[in-house]
């Protein structure tokens, strides 16, 4: 009996809608990465003496260090002397102080992509600092947060006017010589956003960064820090595209949270840079290190994380439980079609006592599609009554795809309770053939039973988000929000 | 409503059906029974149009238009609606949300505008109450941990809110208790009609009892081979198929 496959390769061959290239008069660096680099950049910059040092230094750690090889993906030889690591567009006034300032070109890419720039948008509830390549564009509705005390703009700005809140929180989370790619990212990372909720704040609507690749040959290195005070809240919102090109480009990002007592940061992401096309030529490399400190009592940190795009992902957003009582959570949904390879998970680091951590991980793969979740769950000697769940879903479509289920668990303190759940399924003939005898088009049918595998994470995601995923998976969430 | 002609049929290169030929009209209940392995299902399957069944000789003619080349989803627009044996299960798709697509899907088709919520709830109300569906199965992902009985309840209950012209229920008494059957034979009784052909696989007699066939056929290794009012069902439940297979032979 045919597994008619056929027609789902044909629904997932859909075409990249964000693949369009803005014709946008660009300053960049000459490629290459040497100390003469990464002092062009924090000049270019106008950064402070110490945080060049900083740079220096995480540079000087990277020269020592391998690229790491463990995770399950492959791919060539990335030549990092052959990357630009500097590209802005260029603006007559060096920073935009307003959206009128704000080349047209690009406010019309962001309109392309369907960002909410422009005032009007923002009232819907979402404030928006949009990196385009390596500079922050412009970062909206910055007065009304400011009332209340919250601090939401690029990094840049945030070093020239709260250069106190960077010092003490940069590299807090995540080490200048974490990692590889981390490391890379210290030494030359353009630019990002800041936030700071102020103690007992509830910020009033939810933040947002919009992050795209637009120039060839570019690295994008961005750096987000949010820091959440005694008992403050926050929602925040990333989401990325990228141009089609036949070149890889690399991305290798670094998001650092803290949350004090009582504190609670949510992180959604929807990712969609570019994955290739269907014969794997071109794609983001997305080498990325998210990390989230609960280092008060009772803070909680939760990441909500869509994956759609990219051609090799690597990212595995954690949490460090320090704060006694704190929560991490991680729910995530990952695609991988064609010739993508997507490797990523969490790392839940239990330290404080009745720390608790639950995973929903569920993976999509489609085509040539390899999709491995690789989880680490670690009780430390001192995490009394310490406690995770985890659940790993893997829904393949077709018979070329592959997915891998890696956890690691390390338990310290017998106090500890786990639970681990995996499973894989498959979309089957028969499901197939059911939704459409009942009249669904194939297409719908593919969307609705892919919605369904993943609901449970979609759920975790605010509203406005839940539309863009549920576009992105092809997938009408009627039925599953509300 | 439905007229097929000297159907033949295979499955991976392998004759199931071999020259059928069945008519049904509007407002008539046909019932096909016979033994395992007799090419039933194979013929509900070929007429909701899966993947893998070939017609190699024959036609379907339904509503005067040929059935063969539409797709499966085509044909639930145009009122063919299959009961399943074994219905699947969808999980995370929730079942009310699943036929609020499929009846949308439907009725986009059919030129009509889509059911919004609240008629869309009022209609699923109506439905569920006739084949006893508790509300709560209508929230439950599609077929998601349903027992034997709601599954086949479910079914019908798709059937009650799809209002097909053509309904084939495959073996819709397997796995059910006498109780679980008599509801599922009203809620199907409730669905007979003047505009409505239906078409009930079925391996026993005793489903029989609670839905009323017009003509009963008897399909043997792929040919129908008698054809008869209700009473042939309590013959051939009296007899056994072994009967009217050695009737067959010369």
């Amino acid at each position: 009996m045919s597994t008619a496959t056929e027609p789902i390769d044909e629904i997932l061959s859909k075409s990249y809608d964000a693949g369009f290239i803005t014709d946008i008069e660009q300053e960049y660096a000459p490629p290459g990465l040497n100390e003469d680099i990464v002092a062009f950049i924090s000049k270019k910059k106008e950064e402070p003496q110490w945080l060049l040092d900083w740079r220096l230094k995480a540079y000087r750690h990277w020269l020592k260090m391998r690229e790491p090889r463990w995770a399950k993906v492959d791919y060539p030889e990335i030549d990092y002397q052959d990357i630009c690591y500097y590209a802005a567009p260029k603006s007559k006034d060096d920073a935009p102080k307003s959206l009128d300032e704000v080349d047209p070109e690009l406010l019309a890419t962001y309109e392309k992509l369907g960002i909410p720039l422009h005032e009007r948008e923002v009232l819907a509830g979402v404030a928006v600092d949009a990196v385009f390549d390596s500079v922050s564009v412009a970062t909206t509705f910055r007065d009304k947060l400011s009332e209340v005390g919250v601090i939401f703009m690029s990094f840049s700005e945030a070093v020239h006017e709260h250069p106190e809140l960077i010092r003490k929180y940069l590299g807090s989370v995540v080490p200048v010589a974490d990692n590889f790619f981390s490391a890379l990212n210290s030494a030359v990372f353009s630019d990002g956003s800041v936030v700071y909720i102020p103690k007992g704040v509830r910020c009033p609507m939810e933040l947002s960064t919009y992050f795209r690749i637009n120039a060839a040959n570019t690295g994008q290195f961005e750096r987000t820090l949010i820091v959440a005070d005694e008992g403050s809240y926050v929602s925040y919102l990333e989401g990325c595209t990228a141009p089609m090109r036949d070149e890889n480009q690399l991305h290798a990002a670094v998001v650092e949270l803290v949350a004090h007592k009582d504190a609670q940061i949510k992180y959604s992401t929807v990712q969609n840079w570019y994955p290739g096309d269907e014969n794997g030529k071109g794609g983001i490399y997305n080498f990325v290190t998210k990390r989230g400190l609960c280092e008060g009592e009772r803070s909680k940190i939760s990441w909500t994380q869509v994956e759609t795009g990219s051609a090799i992902t690597w990212k595995y957003p954690s949490c460090i439980l320090k704060g006694d009582d704190s929560v991490g959570e991680f729910y995530s949904v990952a695609l991988s079609n064609h010739r993508q390879q997507a490797d990523t998970g969490t790392k839940m680091i239990h330290l404080g006592k009745n720390t608790k951590s639950t995973i929903i991980s569920k993976g999509i793969s489609a085509g040539h599609g390899q999709q491995t979740y690789r989880g680490g769950v670690k009780i430390s000697r001192g995490a009394t009554q310490a406690r995770n769940y985890t659940q790993c879903d893997s829904l393949l479509i077709g018979d070329k795809c592959g997915a891998h289920t890696v956890p690691y668990v390390d338990v310290r303190n017998s106090s500890a309770q786990l639970e681990h759940e995996a499973t894989t399924s498959r979309i089957g003939e028969d499901q197939l053939f059911y939704c459409r005898q009942r009249g669904l088009s194939e297409e719908d049918a593919v969307s609705l039973i892919v919605n369904g595998f993943a609901k449970q994470v979609l759920k975790e995601l605010p509203m406005e988000f839940a539309v863009e995923a549920q576009k992105l998976l092809g997938v009408s969430l009627e039925g599953a929000v509300g | 409503m439905l007229k097929i002609e000297n159907l033949h049929v295979e499955v991976d290169g392998k004759p199931i059906l071999r020259g059928i030929d069945l008519e049904i009209d509007a407002g008539e209940v046909h019932a096909i029974m016979g033994p395992n392995g007799s090419g039933k299902s194979t013929l509900a399957y070929v007429l909701a149009g899966r993947d893998g069944y070939e017609v190699t000789e024959g036609r379907v003619l339904y509503k005067g238009h040929d059935l063969i080349e539409l797709a499966p989803e085509a044909r639930a627009a145009e009122g063919v609606f299959l009961g399943f044996q074994y219905p699947v299960a969808i999980p995370g798709v929730s079942n009310i949300y699943f036929l609020k697509a499929a009846l949308n899907a439907i009725r986009k088709h059919r030129g009509q505008d889509p059911l919004d919520a609240i008629d869309f709830m009022k209609l699923s109300k109506e439905k569920a109450a006739l084949v006893q569906l508790p509300d709560d199965l209508t929230k439950r992902s599609v077929n998601d941990g349903f027992s034997g009985g709601e599954k086949k309840r479910n079914e019908i209950f798709q059937m009650a809110m799809l209002e097909p012209s053509l309904a084939v229920l495959d073996e819709t008494d397997s796995g059910l208790d006498i109780d679980a059957l008599k509801v599922v034979a009203e809620g199907v009784n409730a669905l007979r009609g003047p505009e409505r052909a239906m078409l009930v696989i079925t391996h026993y007699q005793r489903l029989l009892d609670h839905i009323v066939p017009d003509v009963v056929h008897v399909l043997i290794d792929g040919r129908i081979v008698r054809t008869g009012n209700k009473d042939l069902a309590k013959q051939l439940e009296a007899d056994g198929y072994a009967q009217v297979r050695d009737g067959m032979r010369p």
